[in-house]
């Protein structure tokens, strides 16, 4: 049962990963992003890792990727013309990526039945001790300065992507705050004495 | 048949090697090329968590986890490079981009 699960959410994985760089048009290519993180995160809760599980889905399927959605959707490119070249790059693309995969998987099988953790099970968390419960037992103690510092790394994130999409339109009437409240009365109100019959001039 | 390290181990090679094509067969259009960098952090990610739930240590998921982090600074990050490029030149055609040096 649990050799089903996991063959059938690894060729979805590796199937969707595939087909997210063939895909000619990049809004697919977004989608079979999602359906990888998605059946990823089900790989996560084969392994019993279940809290990463949610937060690869609440991240990369609930924020990343409907970002990637939004910029493609957004630009207006021609993306058959960025496609030009596919064929030209294919022979050497192959070359290193099928040595790239002999290298990994040898190094993943002896790794696997020579490391430290050869002939080991996946953990399993009972209600004593949950998933979530280890993970923030370890995070909130040990690596707490760490977890500060992914804090920052995500505002300095924030404060770059507003800083680098923001843009000042000049033609835009803007309320200027500092000038609004230091307005005074005599700045903006004039007594003038006006002769009956006669108005006023400039 | 039992599933263990070494199966996940192949999926997130196989996931990695997916992610290192793509940069190579999509060299102009740099939204695949972010894509494919988000593959690679997968592959990672599931190295992490493989090797922390077989060694029963929570360690590799903490990581696994920063690693998320960074990856979704650099997604934002990078789209807004992106959204920033294609305004000033009206394409996004990467073999263009060394107009910003220096």
């Amino acid at each position: 049962m649990l050799a089903i699960a996991f063959y059938i959410l690894a060729a979805v994985t590796v199937v969707s990963g595939a087909l997210v760089i063939t895909a000619r048009n990049p809004v697919h290519s977004v989608l079979f992003l999602i359906l990888a993180f998605f059946s990823a995160a089900g790989l996560f809760v084969l392994m019993g890792a279940e809290f990463l599980a949610m937060l690869l889905v609440v991240v990369y399927v609930g924020a990343v990727a409907v970002l990637f959605l939004f910029v493609v959707m957004m630009l207006d490119v021609d993306f058959t013309k960025l496609r030009q070249g596919f064929a030209n790059y294919l022979p050497i693309g192959m070359v290193v990526g099928i040595l790239l995969l002999i290298e990994l998987i040898m190094i993943s099988s002896a790794v696997a039945q020579r490391g430290a953790a050869a002939g080991q099970s996946p953990q399993v968390y009972d209600a004593e001790m949950s998933n979530i419960e280890a993970i923030g037992r370890v995070l909130y103690t040990d690596y707490v300065y760490v977890f500060q510092a992914a804090g920052l790394v995500l505002l300095v994130a924030m404060i770059g992507a507003i800083v680098l999409t923001l843009q000042h339109r000049t033609y835009v009437k803007r309320q200027d705050i500092h000038t609004q409240v230091t307005r005074r009365r005599k700045d903006a109100v004039a007594i003038v004495k006006v002769k009956t019959g006669e108005g006023i001039k400039e | 048949m039992t599933i263990g390290l070494e199966h996940y181990l192949i999926v997130s090679a196989i996931l990695f090697t997916i992610g290192v094509f793509g940069i190579f067969m999509n060299r102009r259009n740099i939204i695949i090329i972010l894509m494919s960098i988000e593959l690679i952090l997968l592959a990672v990610n599931i190295n992490f968590v493989a090797f922390s739930t077989h060694l029963h240590n929570v360690q590799g998921q903490i990581m696994a986890m920063f690693v998320l982090t960074v990856a979704a600074a650099e997604a934002a990050v990078g789209l807004a490079i992106l959204v920033t490029f294609f305004r000033n030149r009206g394409d996004i055609e990467v073999d263009d981009a060394s107009m910003m040096k220096g």
